[in-house]
């Protein structure tokens, strides 16, 4: 902010001088398209807040007799509290091996040159583009032969296909902003490599780590195709796929899936709107430096 | 910024990108001391990468050699094992999918898909971060109510998204027929299901483009406008020979990602229109995906569906890395 203001200011002396036409054509953009932006998900939580059934109105209606029953029916008689835990023990899961397996890795080929470096940058770019279509079959019939289809750690496992090779890429990425002179110092002082990397690189890394972190978790919370596919009973459904049994082919519960939409997607946003700025720098990482 | 890169045991730093430099002693033992942290480091992801992607791959692509559907797939019933009968058939599933009529229609649709949603995500996205890249009031804010749409979960957005489509009691027609228009049946005629999975992805992606347009224009140094200024440049000069130019880093990133992105999207169209109606809006993600999980299930077919798919993303892949290595990026 202040850098650019500061430039626009000394110049022409006033606070945002522009001229009051061009100034009211930025803001009438800008208030529209956050309109755009922000009316789907208002429109999600006003039809949460009203009755049951008054999702079946032909009319706009911003509010009708607000009350909370949609939520106390979804925690109280619904499945959802179960399904909210499975998406949760899934993510946190799939959360912990991914980063724990990812950060060696993001480091080595961040600091190291050796036989191999390059097949690996390879796989990692590679992999983390493998569409859901691919792997699906292939990774359904192996589940099934080790018994773990419709069974958590199964869905864990396939989640770490996708999240392995991307939080690795990303650390890397977040790696590569750490001056390398940190590195060299442990060496001088007599630390070993893995050493340099656990006491000295990973404790400054931790921004870096929340982001890979926050991004295995989104993935694994929000994923549709393989517990759609994976997870075949009730009792085991995620919440991607538990909210699609609200508006299946015989029912539409909108008001059900509306507050339970609103309560998997406040605590998302809030985490999300304070991580989204690293998560930014790090999917760009490499683009930006000159 | 140049990154340096500790070269193994030796203290010194060489420059990125000279990996491939002959190595002074050729002796396997001193070779094997030099990399094995490097080797051990990396061997956590190679394992699991191998076992958890690797075996799944080449099992695929055996699998789409074959005619294995669900019904003589072998499978264990109680106690009783059921051998599999499938047989090998060589490449006729790629040569039936290849021909087919259905392949040339989704392949078409998911370019259309990809190149239209791109697009606007990208032009939507750096007109926004153009507008908040200017002093402003409330600058923070408008950024903030932006950045929502990314910030809800993908599949809660899509069914947001299918209630305010809905023919008979979304909000969006009730808006028109308030308006004074008739509604139209978004999600149930064929053109209107693509323009809305469309909307609806677009609405989904161009927060990601326009916070990291935003990174990219704050990277251009100042004084470069001032001196254009100076020299009497014109702002569309300015934006042509400045700022377009400064992106070109982060704009090759992002397209590459958004394109990868969206290809490979599927909750907005399974979710949205379930690829309705009649299949006309599905992509080739979610078509090869319900060969695999509906009906009689196709194994061998989908499989095949998959490596193809896969085929077009690692052709992408290496356009990306002669991008990458055109900005000298080089591995």
């Amino acid at each position: 902010m202040s850098t650019v203001s500061h430039a626009r200011t000394s110049r022409a002396g006033g606070r945002y001088s522009r001229r009051p036409g061009a100034s009211l054509a930025l803001h009438a953009t800008l208030v529209v398209t956050s309109l755009v932006a922000v009316f789907p998900v208002a429109w999600l939580i006003l039809t949460s807040i009203k009755p049951r059934n008054a999702w079946q109105s032909t009319t706009v209606q911003l509010f009708n007799n607000p009350s909370l029953d949609n939520y106390i029916q979804v925690l109280g008689q619904t499945a959802f509290p179960r399904w909210l835990f499975n998406s949760l023990f899934v993510a946190l899961l799939t959360t912990a091996l991914g980063v724990v397996l990812s950060a060696t890795t993001g480091y080595a080929v961040s600091r190291f040159r050796f036989p191999g470096f390059r097949s690996i940058m390879w796989m990692l770019l590679i992999t983390q583009m493998f569409p859901v279509a691919t792997l699906i079959v292939p990774i359904y019939n192996l589940l099934a032969g080790l018994g773990l289809i419709n069974q958590f750690p199964g869905l864990v496992i396939a989640y770490l296909t996708t999240t392995v090779p991307f939080c690795a890429w990303m650390m890397k990425g977040y790696f590569d902003t750490v001056p390398v002179e940190i590195d060299e110092a442990g060496r001088v002082d007599g630390l070993t490599p893995f050493g340099t990397f656990w006491r000295l690189i990973l404790p400054l890394s931790k921004p870096g780590l929340a982001v890979a972190a926050f991004y295995s978790f989104i993935t694994a919370w929000a994923e549709v195709a393989y517990a759609t596919a994976f997870m075949t009973g009730d009792d085991k459904y995620t919440l991607a796929v538990g909210l699609g049994q609200f508006v299946g082919q015989h029912k539409a519960e909108w008001g059900l899936l509306t507050a339970s939409s609103v309560l998997i997607a406040v605590p998302a946003a809030v985490v999300f709107l304070l991580v989204q700025r690293h998560l930014v720098t790090g999917l760009t990482a490499g683009a930006t430096k000159s | 910024m140049t990154t340096q890169v500790v070269d193994g045991t030796a203290a010194g730093a060489t420059a990125r990108g000279r990996a491939r430099r002959p190595k002074p002693q050729g002796r396997a033992g001193r070779f094997l001391s030099r990399h094995w942290y490097a080797w051990a480091m990396c061997a956590p992801v190679v394992v699991v990468t191998l076992v958890l992607i690797g075996y799944p791959l080449v099992r695929g692509v055996y699998l789409s050699l074959t005619d294995a559907t669900e019904a003589n797939m072998g499978r264990t019933i109680g106690m009783n094992h059921i051998p599999s009968t499938y047989e090998f058939v060589g490449l006729a599933n790629y040569i039936d999918i290849v021909t087919s009529s259905e392949f040339l229609s989704r392949l078409t649709w998911t370019i259309i898909w990809t190149v239209v949603c791109v697009a606007l995500h990208y032009g939507i996205g750096l007109g926004l971060a153009l507008l908040l890249n200017r002093p402003l009031r409330f600058r923070s804010l408008y950024r903030m109510l932006l950045v929502l749409p990314w910030a809800v979960p993908a599949f809660v957005s899509a069914f947001i998204w299918r209630y305010l489509l809905n023919g008979e009691f979304g909000v969006v027609n009730a808006m028109l027929r308030a308006a004074g228009f008739g509604g139209i049946s978004w999600l149930d005629e064929p053109f209107w299901a693509k323009a809305s999975v469309i909307a609806v992805n677009v609405w989904l992606g161009v927060p990601f483009m326009m916070l990291a347009l935003l990174g990219g224009l704050q990277a251009i140094p100042r004084e470069l406008y001032e001196a254009a200024e100076v020299d009497g440049a014109t702002p569309w000069q300015r934006f042509r020979h400045i700022t377009l130019p400064g992106l070109r880093p982060v704009s090759s990133t992002v397209v590459l990602l958004g394109t990868i992105w969206t290809f490979n999207q599927f909750p907005v169209i399974y979710l949205v229109t379930k690829g309705g109606p009649g299949g006309s809006s599905e992509i080739l993600v979610t078509y090869a995906y319900r060969q695999a999980f509906e009906g009689i299930r196709n194994y061998s077919g989908s499989a095949a569906w998959g490596l193809l798919i896969l085929a077009l993303l690692v052709v992408m892949a290496v356009g990306y890395r002669r991008a990458l290595r055109k900005q000298g990026e080089a591995w």
